[in-house]
């Protein structure tokens, strides 16, 4: 018997949502396969890295924390997916965006006020911005591919922190070690009640449904879609390519260089050398695994949140080597990559029609 | 004196240059045959950390390169499947395989952090290797004579041999190759394979050669400049060397004026330099005319034949 793949007439939505799901089902199965055969107990470290932190009400603060710069950054990026512009390096705009906003913070170290946390999320938008700016003019002047050089800028903006963290930017009273001194109360973002969580988070899905709005109900989001969808349509409907990958990758990058200020003012409470945790790549899994859609990215950007929290849990109960979780997310795209075949052709089993056979 | 230092300086030029170059030499035929790997960092990670867990296990590099070759090959056909068969997205699928190299190599290598090898030594004997100025002929492992003659090889192969014609008509326009009765995704799954291969050796030149141990993402992006050496070399070979060896002077810089104890340019400027020259680089050469008229004119697209 022979499995065939017969084209669909059109694409079939149900698959499409379906199969973020049957990527995460298939990761788990074959994640305890994998970690099995590498000596771990398999079961457990797929228990322990998505089962545990989903069922435990104590973890969801911070599930809630690791989620919201992903979901920020992804709903950003797919913006510019949706218009075929691969901006990858988010991780250079958030790490720039936060290093703008700690600029403000460190120039307004010795004030107060509630205007100094808004400003400093202004200068991160700003400066995410001008980061992606970068790539996108290269883009549009000269053609240079924005994937190498976004990506390229990433590794730059790392040298750029670790210049002002080991520079001009050291703590003077922090006994030489490489980093600034601790935000003020006045530019730390403020926790919900008594628990640990910072107003980034619930902002990050609101934002998240701010840009869903965006995108199905102005002019500029069906412009996106169409530049992306069928440039040679939105060439005749008068659309402007360009400023569409312009505003596409200024998107991407000010709410990167936002997620960095309220990592930097929340989580983090000032600027270190360890900033980069490697969000902006991660947020490119979610916005893949969200289906390009600010709700499918918000639900993704749970289900990373909980690999990532679960990969904490799983060091320290089961010895799991910290790289399990990132193997595990990688593993999530390659099968929602694989499955998303399903989408434009059905599976039938049968023997091979004449010539079907390939 | 002088002219010894300009010689050991040319010798660090050819070891930096050496991975990037093979793992770029790679790419170029997975791009004329049509198709875009982006997961050129992710494949030279693997290859890292097997060629250095085997090497370190029976001591001896070339079976080590060998394995690396291998495993990133397996890599490659990853991509390869959901890429060719299943008509993925080659971005996404590229990107995905980079960061699955970086997960399994840091998960296969967390055993290795720490351990030591012996370095691949001179191909030729010590008279000539390390002579002080005919070492800069003879005085290399056998992996940079390997990279220059790989270059000969793809260079006769695109141009002369019957198979590399293949090959090009397939990048060039699928469907014309495929109605003429070659197997489009077979040529490209071969080419993928020879990539991964490429990238994979690439890769286990730094944990074999250059670094030489195991560290979390060794490769610190050089796949990614290997990436933007074949857009630099417009595809075409011999141009890939002078690319590979102008960025080799680049990173090489760094590590001679950090010992000459120059402090005027920071360090992290001097870290930052290979990628500001790739994109500096790369906006250079769109400035020469119809650079993008040199591009494989299928790279990207998916094929399907239908039949």
């Amino acid at each position: 018997m022979l499995l065939e793949l017969e084209a669909r007439k059109e694409p079939s939505r149900s698959m499409l949502y379906l199969t973020p799901v049957i990527a995460v089902l298939l990761t788990m199965v074959f994640g305890a396969v994998i970690f099995t055969l590498l000596g771990y107990n398999g079961l457990a470290a797929v228990r322990e890295i998505f089962i545990t932190p989903a069922i435990d009400i104590g973890r969801w603060p911070d599930l809630g924390i690791k989620a919201a710069p992903l979901i920020l950054i992804a709903t950003g990026l797919s913006i510019g997916f949706r218009a075929n512009v691969w901006n990858i390096g988010a991780e250079g705009q958030y790490i720039f965006g936060a290093l703008a906003g700690t600029g403000v913070a460190l120039l307004t170290w010795d004030m107060e006020g509630v205007w100094i946390l808004p400003l400093m999320c202004l200068a991160g938008i700003v400066g995410g911005m001008l980061y992606a700016a970068i790539p996108a003019l290269l883009k549009i002047k000269l053609e240079v591919n924005e994937i190498l050089s976004s990506l390229m800028m990433t590794y730059v903006a790392v040298q750029l922190l670790y210049y002002l963290m080991r520079g001009p930017w050291m703590d003077p009273e922090g006994f030489n070690f490489p980093q600034t001194r601790l935000f003020s109360d006045s530019q730390l973002m403020p926790e919900i009640g008594d628990t640990f969580v910072h107003i980034g988070v619930p902002l990050a899905f609101i934002i998240a449904l701010i840009a869903w709005f965006t995108m199905s109900k102005t002019v500029f989001g069906f412009q996106v879609r169409v530049v992306g969808a069928a440039p040679h349509a939105a060439r005749y409907g008068g659309f402007n390519k360009n400023r569409t990958v312009l505003l596409s990758m200024l998107a991407g990058g000010g709410l990167a260089g936002l997620a960095g200020v309220f990592e930097a003012a929340g989580p983090f409470g000032q600027m270190v050398p360890q900033f980069p945790t490697g969000y902006g790549f991660t947020a490119i899994i979610v916005a893949f695994l969200g289906r390009l859609h600010p709700i499918g990215i918000m639900l993704a950007g749970v289900i990373l949140a909980i690999s990532y929290v679960g990969g904490e849990i799983a060091q320290t109960t089961l010895g799991l080597p910290n790289a399990a979780a990132g193997l595990f997310q990688a593993m999530m795209l390659f099968f929602l990559l694989a499955t998303d075949i399903l989408v434009k052709y059905r599976l039938r089993f049968g023997s091979a029609a004449p010539g079907g056979a390939k | 004196m002088n002219d010894y230092l300009l010689i050991s300086f040319i010798m660090t030029v050819i070891g930096a240059s050496t991975p990037i170059l093979l793992a770029a030499l790679g790419e170029l035929v997975v791009e004329k045959s049509g198709v875009l790997n982006l997961g050129v960092e992710g494949m030279m990670l693997v290859g890292a950390v097997t060629g250095f867990a085997v090497t370190s296990i029976t001591g001896m590099p070339l079976v080590g390169i060998i394995v690396a070759a291998i495993t990133a090959t397996l890599a490659a056909l990853i991509f390869a499947y959901l890429t060719l068969t299943l008509t993925a997205n080659q971005v996404a699928t590229g990107l995905a395989l980079t960061i699955f190299g970086i997960g399994l190599s840091s998960l296969l290598g967390e055993g290795f952090v720490g351990f030591t090898i012996d370095v691949m030594g001179p191909v030729f004997p010590a008279g000539l290797a390390e002579h002080p100025v005919l070492r800069v002929v003879f005085g290399h492992n056998v992996v940079v004579y390997f990279s220059i003659a790989m270059i000969g090889a793809v260079a006769w192969f695109l141009k002369k041999s019957r198979a590399g014609l293949i090959l090009r008509a397939v990048g060039e326009s699928d469907s014309s190759a495929h109605s003429i009765g070659y197997s489009v995704i077979g040529v490209r799954y071969a080419a993928v394979a020879f990539g991964g291969a490429m990238a994979g050796i690439g890769g286990s030149y730094y944990s074999l050669v250059l670094t030489p141990m195991w560290a979390e993402q060794l490769t610190a992006g050089r796949g990614w400049i290997a990436l933007a050496l074949v857009v630099f070399s417009a595809w075409r070979p011999w141009r890939l060397l002078l690319g590979a060896y102008f960025f080799g002077v680049v990173m090489t810089l760094e590590l001679y004026t950090k010992a000459a104890g120059i402090t005027l340019i920071a360090p992290e400027l001097l870290a930052a330099m290979p990628y500001i020259a790739t994109i500096a680089v790369l906006a250079l050469i769109s400035l020469r005319k119809s650079a993008g008229a040199q591009a494989p004119a299928c790279l990207g697209q998916p094929f399907k034949p239908s039949t």
